[in-house]
């Protein structure tokens, strides 16, 4: 039993706004089964001693001063705004129909 | 939008029937210098989308780096709300699409909190002492500010488009999650409301937050359900959002006892959802339901490396914390000698800090007090500032009670010098001086005074002559009023007794 499914697909393209046929979400879930299938592979050989990695260096404690750098002016800012208005990005009405 | 009005039930018959259940999410936002992330200015009000770098506005193959300041901050509203501070812990994406936030994730933590397990004593106006359960403390960054533009009544609903500046965005943000806090009853809209500003005063006092709710600095997402008396399981919750003001927090927690008891009552099931609270209708109306768009898939982010803490670095910064507030006001009052209402009406009138200034200055407790209760807070009242903003300093206040004590000016006369000190006419003396305000002191001029308010009131000076010294009231009146207040009332009561051959 593949880990995941076509309405787990479904779901996931309309989380993240991505409009798909019924042909991409049966192709996309047998493709991502595969690849959840392979990735669980990696964990019948790690045994209970090694934990789960997010990060791969060993680096921790990467911080900033809290000094003012360079900043982007108004118009650089929206340089690559589609629309904009008052020196703000402009969108489309958010609440559509809600 | 159309106004839907909910049935509520009466808050005492909801209580009756029910106790409440509240859970609080209060935003905090840090006065770093600069942002979570990135260098740009931490600032309020600037020139929108001015403060604002690549990092801000989410472009592509822009690398996030952590504010330092930002992590010890966090570390120390931990300690200060008695939490545990992590050992190693970690950032995540929140995924969401949603035009406030550019990069359409907003960085933040979620198994793994800096900060956990703490909780507070909140105290409230009578004294009762409720302890909340802290969940979790943890980082995260502001979103972008929308503004709904075209709509008839500038909401989110009907608007026909929104504008966006980011300059908020990536703004350090501290989310302190309380566990749920059963048993206040009655008591809840209060504890609410005491809860929330106990936060503003810790974080305003640790230094790490300008905590001014007004610039939404303190945001609180309150969470209410209610469960039918003597049952063990929560009811279904409510969550109302962004109710900004302390004021707002009681009334809001109050109106969804009262609405959530209602729609308990007529047997419908509480829908879980958002809330949104209307300051004009004093009311809340349904935001949207809990739904798939809640699945946030968060996952480690890649881009920053984890906080790890150690003991000497707590330590450090537990060290430099400051006298928690509470302990803060015990220690003061203790000092000051006031009673219980004199002081409560002394923080309520936010002036405790100026006291202690004043006294440090070198005036008793008493005579702090009655300046910064007394004329302070009245011409604050009537100039709507508040007392420390009239630019009255702890030294004038000194000069001012050196002089009354000298007997060179009286209570009344002070203020008027006062006047002239904040009119920029220079310092007491030479206000004094200028406007020719010294009490009148040559026995001459009063005895003269005197002689006339007793011939004025000749019945009441054979009554103080019978032995009815009370009465001298009235002739020390007319002789304050004949000298136009320039007299001092003391010495004018003496003359009076000695003139009428009484004892005093």
């Amino acid at each position: 039993m593949a880990e995941i499914n076509r309405d787990d697909v479904a779901h996931l393209a309309r989380l993240a706004h991505i409009d798909m046929t019924d042909d991409e979400l049966d192709r996309m879930a047998g493709e991502l089964a595969v690849i959840v299938d392979s990735i669980k592979s990696v964990s019948e050989v790690a045994g209970d001693d090694v934990p789960a990695t997010s990060h791969p260096i060993p680096l921790s404690n990467v911080f900033r001063d809290d000094v003012v750098g360079e900043t982007l002016s108004n118009e650089e800012a929206l340089l690559g705004a589609p629309d904009n208005a008052d020196g703000r990005f402009k969108v489309p009405a958010i609440l559509d129909g809600e | 939008m159309t106004a839907v009005t909910d049935e509520v039930l009466s808050f005492d018959e909801a209580m009756e029937k029910y106790d409440p259940v509240l859970g609080f999410e209060v935003h905090v936002e840090l006065n770093t210098r600069t942002k979570m992330f990135s260098s740009a200015p931490n600032a309020f009000g600037d020139v929108p989308n001015t403060n604002v770098t690549p990092v801000d506005l989410g472009l592509p193959g822009v690398l996030p780096v952590v504010n330092g300041v930002a992590v010890e901050s966090a570390i120390k509203i931990g300690l200060a709300l008695n939490c545990r501070i992590a050992e190693k812990c970690y950032f995540a994406r929140k995924n969401y699409f949603y035009p406030d936030t550019p990069k359409n994730f907003q960085t933040s933590q979620f198994e793994d909190p800096i900060a956990y397990d703490g909780s507070i004593d909140i105290e409230l106006a009578d004294g009762t002492v409720f302890t909340v359960e802290i969940e979790r403390a943890h980082m995260e960054e502001d979103a972008g500010k929308l503004t709904h533009m075209g709509g008839a009544t500038g909401r989110i609903q009907g608007a026909e488009f929104s504008l966006v500046d980011y300059n908020r965005a990536g703004v350090p943000l501290i989310e302190i999650v309380t566990k749920p806090i059963v048993g206040a009853g009655s008591r809840a809209p209060e504890l609410a409301k005491a809860y929330v500003a106990a936060i503003r005063e810790i974080v305003k006092n640790l230094g790490v937050s300008d905590a001014r709710m007004e610039r939404g600095n303190v945001r609180c997402d309150a969470n209410v359900s209610l469960k039918p008396k003597g049952q063990e399981k929560f009811g279904t919750r409510t969550e109302t959002k962004n109710v900004n003001s302390l004021r707002a927090v009681e009334h809001a927690v109050r109106y969804e006892i009262q609405r959530h008891a209602a729609v308990l009552d007529s047997g419908t099931p509480i829908q879980q959802e958002t809330r949104h609270w209307h300051e004009d209708t004093r009311s809340t109306t349904s935001g949207r339901p809990k739904s798939d768009a809640d699945d946030y898939r968060y996952f480690p982010e890649p881009d920053l490396v984890p906080v790890v803490t150690n003991d000497a670095w707590i330590e450090k910064l537990r060290a430099e914390l400051p006298e928690p507030p509470a302990e803060r006001r015990k220690r003061l009052q203790a000092d000051w000698g006031y009673s219980d209402a004199e002081f409560r009406d002394v923080v309520n009138a936010g002036v405790m800090s100026s006291i202690e200034d004043t006294i440090a200055a070198g005036v008793s407790a008493a005579v702090a007090r009655k300046w910064w209760m007394g004329e302070i807070s009245r011409r604050a009242k009537l100039a709507d500032v508040e007392p420390a903003e009239l630019g009255v300093t702890p030294e004038l206040i000194v000069e001012l009670n050196a002089l009354i004590e000298t007997g060179k000016i009286n209570d009344k006369l002070s203020r008027d010098v006062l006047d002239g000190v904040l009119a920029g006419e220079g310092t007491p003396a030479e206000v004094v001086e200028k406007r020719g305000l010294a009490v009148v002191s040559d026995d001459g001029p009063l005895l003269e005074a005197i002689d006339g308010a007793l011939a004025a009131q000749p019945d009441v000076a054979d009554k103080i002559r019978g032995g009815k010294v009370q009465a001298v009231g009235a002739i020390v009146g007319g002789v304050m009023k004949a000298t136009r207040g320039q007299a001092d009332a003391g010495r004018v009561r003496e003359l009076i007794l000695q003139r009428l051959g009484v004892e005093g």
